[in-house]
């Protein structure tokens, strides 16, 4: 079995330790020009009592130090580019290297937000056209691009179905989220005052029409789904759930981290969706640089325009753009300036690229691989759904389980295979879940050798599980204590 | 479409694996009638030189001819070109959140440095792996404090970040709290007298910026001991942390937090950016955002790792301490990257150098008859200059000679129509200051004069 | 790990064992096993009161936190404070030395809707069995 294992090569394992560890006093890694104005102690602005004498602790390092510190430790992540990284509903596609170009150009990478605006017509086109494309995307009427990520696209949802009520009569009191749901939902939900009420799935993973009749009344504000939901099932029930919500003036909230399924197929827009958010860092390829900067625009139907977060950017008669800030039914501001702006302009240049027939190839890729992983797999582990999956399927440890090997143990053996680990223990409604998105990103030659691995991974749990239990054994690092380390936390260096 | 990895063959081979005929029978589950029945109406397929040059056009239409005065929570640095070397290694750039510790020791080793760096600077005892930017960490700092005291009542002085304000109301508005702003003195600084009076068993925070945005550093001290004596936190707002490389850090604070930015990422058009939050130990297990630890794998080395995620979302759910999934982690790898370049001398010396430029600015522009700068309290490389009349007109002037003057302040504070809040880093060269004030000149002394003349 | 025929149980994995009108309460070997590797305990202090079925403290372990709900309502005499500093005692002696709380009971009849310890057993036994 071993020798099927086509190991990647261990990297450079120097031992690079903390930039502390390795600066010494005097060295420096930027030159400043000379000041061409007076010198001006500091002592003389602030006073003796309030001048700093020295940042205690701060590193002093040339800068090759900095280059050589910073390139080893990247040889010690695996990243989008090294491989299939098939997290699900993270949507680890390929980040195209022009959106990081043209984010770069001087002007868009340097115009400051509040510049005036006959200035920064480029910067402002870019903002409009990034809402125009994601609206035909969606279907929606309205967006906005101020949300820095998905969860903060939730919360300003939410606060948006809040205000609609609220000018209806009734703000109301709870909001309906599926069991199956990510978890900044409920907390989302709770920031913007109201109660979360549960919502049991059914046996298909979908929600239970049943309880949500029952549990849909008149002091409900919305439902929040995930469509596709996260067993990777698109609910063809949709339509009618839609309708129970609205028959009792709830709203239909959808969180869109996974479009990656839905774009060019069909719009959320058409099967009743009132408010959503889209994710630019899943579905739009910008990059997720080791946990963020993302971007959660949030998108929304005719009737819920007025709340949107102000400014609204606006092209006049003339094909200028602006910023208008007379939004009086707006919901207010959840971020400074006008969101993730970078990021825009990423997702803009990325469905350039694709252009509407890209898009639509890359949607059918997407779940052609997560369903041929699927076939590939459903033998050798569990199918809590046997159902065709979207962009992204669902397995079940319980085999594996009977052995005393869980998923979180099968994902670290993954890495003796040269994968990134796919998400483990979400959802929860599945037990044991491994959840596995490929992504159009993943060739059919990766995605045999991940079927590969993960089938000689079962073959490995039979035969020797202890093998497995004490992976990864390949990598810089084995397994990390991480109880001492939330007993008794050490967050920074000390001398 | 040259990002795609499949030919058609293998789509063929694929589609043939899953025991379907067609492409259109994975997606059955999709009622037909919602299906999309043509392409959608989008621009493109382009190739790399069309999406170039479509965005080149856009960058012509931009200020970057022009020499920028704004400040006002946004700062313009010179960025190390060897940061973006080291951000566009792929491992770093295309990695996820570091949840497989033993496959992303590169991403949490550069957080915890990080930490370390952002806790040296702010005078606290650990700080977190960034938030999305100053306007939501100064949010989820007010939040810590309600939650840390348990009362219901936060003091706002007026001169922090007008869009800062803005959010934290956003956040507040259904859960019950009570926000109540403060005015600023002469001073520029918030009125310590008002505040003093405002405050009662039931104030859980006072939030001050600084320096603020008026530019004036604040008194962090003295307003720590009014807070701490009616049992209220102190919480610090800073949006330019270069500031503290020459102030003494407010370790008073109970928790400092704030924007990054200036550290390294790009002005961008308002984002993404980094904020950051740091507090006192004491209050570590009610602190938001990603934390990364130290620890040992299993045969002793040291390795770092995410931790105290209990705290966070996808734990608690919905008694999460806040909703936050994300850190800025691209960015603030940035930040950690710019702070080791410059270090300890250099931080040090590229304050001195924007001290030194926008003094000599403000005392160029009291030179200028009619003008003054206000504020009596001391500031760091932003302040307010006031005009007799038409700021509006000045500053189209300036733009006429290529030159963003500044913010006219009474944009957000309508007492203050013809001060304009002017920010000088060390972008910015003597001569281009020179070129301005014998605009001002120009201007305060014949304003109609120079409006006809163009 | 046997369970102790002197404790009383709840649905929610509390035990509590009662000696005239103090309750002793913690958690049951079952929960510390569901939790994982504990590494941190939020209890209430001295003098605070208890409502029975509502939660007054929280464990803590590296992928979980799970709320502790009171089996009695009364008032906390005393805390367990070694559990700051070593909260690994709830993995490993969690019907003993890692008691979570001394309360005086205001009603014992309240003890009558507990489980005895072959109840709380066969309780297990079923939940396991999902």
């Amino acid at each position: 079995m071993k020798n099927r294992i086509r190991e990647a090569r261990p990297h450079m394992t120097r031992n690079e330790g903390l930039i502390f560890e390795r600066s010494s006093a005097g060295k420096c890694g930027a030159d400043l020009p000379p000041l061409d104005v007076p010198a001006l102690p500091a002592e003389e602005v602030l006073g003796a009592d309030l001048t700093r004498t020295e940042i205690a602790g701060f590193p002093e390092v040339s800068e090759l130090e900095v280059v050589r510190h910073f390139t080893r430790l990247s040889t010690w992540n695996y990243g989008v580019d090294t491989g299939l990284y098939p997290l699900g509903s993270c949507t680890m596609k390929y980040n195209p290297r022009i959106n990081e170009a043209v984010a770069r150009l001087e002007g868009l990478a340097t115009d400051h937000p509040f510049a005036p605006e006959s200035l920064v017509q480029g910067c402002l086109k870019v903002l409009f056209e990034t809402a125009r494309c994601l609206k035909e995307i969606t279907g929606m009427d309205a967006l906005s691009l101020q949300p820095a990520a998905g969860a903060q696209g939730e919360l300003t949802g939410i606060l948006m179905i809040r205000a609609w009520q609220a000018e209806r009569g009734n703000p109301r009191k709870y909001v309906l989220i599926p069991d199956s749901a990510h978890g900044t939902n409920p907390a989302s939900v709770t920031i913007s005052g109201y109660e979360v009420r549960n919502l049991k799935s059914n046996s298909l993973g979908c929600v239970d029409l049943a309880d949500l009749d029952r549990a849909m009344t008149e002091e409900v504000a919305g439902l929040m789904l995930t469509i596709p939901n996260t067993v990777g099932i698109f609910d063809s029930q949709i339509r009618r759930i839609a309708e129970l919500v609205h028959a009792k003036g709830g709203l239909v909230y959808m969180d869109g981290a996974n479009l990656n399924a839905l774009v060019g197929v069909t719009r959320p827009a058409d099967f009743g969706v009132d408010v959503m958010h889209l994710n630019l860092h899943k579905t739009f390829s910008t990059p997720h640089g080791g946990g963020g900067p993302g971007s959660g625009p949030v998108a929304v139907k005719k009737s819920l325009e007025p709340y949107l977060p102000a400014p609204v950017v606006e092209m006049d008669a003339k094909g200028k753009y602006r910023l208008n800030y007379d939004r009086p039914k707006s919901i207010g501001r959840v971020r400074a300036f006008y969101g993730n702006f970078g990021m825009a302009v990423r997702a803009l240049a990325y469905i350039l690229a694709n252009g509407p027939e890209g898009l639509r190839q890359t949607t059918e890729d997407a779940v052609l691989n997560a369903n041929y992983l699927m076939s590939g797999l459903k033998d050798v582990y569990e199918l809590p759904y046997d159902q065709p999956c979207m962009h992204e399927c669902v397995f079940s440890d319980r085999r594996q389980a009977a052995r005393g090997v869980r998923t979180g143990d099968i994902a670290k053996r993954l890495i003796d295979y040269g994968f990134h680990p796919y998400t483990t223990s979400f959802p929860l409604i599945v037990s044991g879940a491994l959840m596995i998105e490929p992504t159009e990103s993943a060739s059919k030659e990766e995605l045999d050798a991940f079927i590969d691995a993960l089938r000689s991974i079962a073959e490995e749990i039979e035969e020797d599980p202890q093998l497995v239990l004490k992976a990864p054994h390949t990598t810089r690092i084995t397994r990390l204590d991480e109880a001492t380390a939330a007993r008794k936390p050490v967050l920074r260096w000390k001398p | 479409m040259r990002y795609l990895p499949n030919s058609s063959a293998d789509r063929a081979a694929m589609l043939q694996a899953t025991g379907h005929k067609r492409i259109e029978e994975l997606f059955s589950q999709i009622p037909p009638e919602l299906q999309c029945r043509g392409p959608l109406n989008l621009p493109g397929p382009l190739s790399e030189q069309e999406i170039l040059e479509f965005f080149r056009e856009l960058a012509a239409q931009s200020s970057r001819e022009y020499v920028s005065l704004l400040g006002a929570g946004s700062y313009t640095h010179y960025r190390p070109v060897v940061i973006d070397t080291l951000l566009s290694r792929g491992e770093f750039f295309t990695a996820y959140t570091p949840y497989q510790p033993e496959i992303a020791q590169g991403t949490l080793q550069a957080m915890f440095e990080f930490q370390t760096l952002m806790a040296q600077l702010t005078g606290m005892d650990v700080c977190n792996a960034s938030l999305y930017d100053g306007s939501t960490a100064t949010t989820e700092a007010v939040l810590m404090a309600l939650r840390v005291t348990r009362r219901r009542r936060v003091l706002l002085a007026r001169t922090v970040h007008p869009e800062h304000r803005q959010v934290l109301a956003t956040y507040l508005r259904h859960q019950g709290f009570e926000l109540r702003e403060v005015p600023y003195s002469s001073s520029g600084q918030v009125d310590g007298a008002q505040l003093e009076s405002a405050m009662n068993d039931q104030t859980a925070a006072v939030v001050i910026q600084s320096p603020n945005f008026l530019g004036t550093l604040e008194p962090a001290r003295d307003v720590a001991e009014i807070a701490h004596r009616h049992g209220a936190l102190l919480v610090v707002s800073v949006t330019e942390p270069l500031s503290l490389a020459l102030t003494k850090p407010p370790s008073d604070a109970d928790i400092v937090c704030g924007e990054a930015q200036s550290f390294g990422v790009p002005v961008s058009f308002g984002g993404p950016y980094a904020g950051f939050l740091a507090a006192k130990e004491l209050y570590l297990r009610q602190m938001p955002g990603r934390l990364v630890g130290q620890t040992v794998d299993t045969e002793g080395h040291r390795g770092f790792v995410l931790t105290l995620a209990t705290r966070e979302q996808h734990i608690r759910r919905e008694k999460a301490t806040s909703n936050i999934c994300t850190n800025q982690s691209l960015c603030a790898l940035a930040v950690t990257i710019y702070l080791c370049l410059l270090g300890k001398q250099g931080l040090r010396k590229l304050a001195e150098q924007n001290l030194a430029k926008a003094h000599y600015a403000a005392r160029q522009l009291r030179g200028v008859p009619g003008a003054a700068t206000p504020f009596s309290g001391p500031h760091f490389n932003e302040f307010v200059v006031r005009v007799p009349e038409d700021a509006e007109g000045l500053l189209e002037e300036l733009l006429r000679k290529k030159i963003v003057g500044g913010l006219h302040l009474e944009r957000f504070y309508p007492e203050l129509k013809n001060h304009l809040l002017v920010c000088v880093t060390e972008t910015i060269s003597k001569a281009a200051l020179d070129r301005m004030v014998d605009v001002y000149h120009g201007f305060v002394t014949n304003p109609k004069l120079t409006a006809q003349r163009t | 790990m046997a369970y102790p025929q002197e404790f009383l149980y709840t649905k929610d994995h509390e035990w509590i064992r009662v000696d005239e009108s103090i309750g002793t309460i913690g958690i049951t070997d079952y929960a510390q096993k569901e939790l994982g590797d504990i590494v941190f305990v939020e209890l209430p202090k001295p003098g605070e009161h208890l409502t029975v079925g509502e939660a007054f403290g929280t464990v803590e372990s590296v992928k979980a936190v799970s709320e502790i709900y009171s089996p009695v309502s009364g008032e906390v005499t005393a805390a367990n404070t070694q559990l700051q500093n070593t909260p690994e005692l709830l993995n490993t002696d969690p019907h003993g030395e890692a008691w979570l709380v001394r309360v005086q009971l205001t009603d014992r009849r309240e003890t009558e809707k507990l489980m005895t310890f072959d109840e709380y057993e066969a309780y297990i036994k079923q939940a396991k069995a999902h």
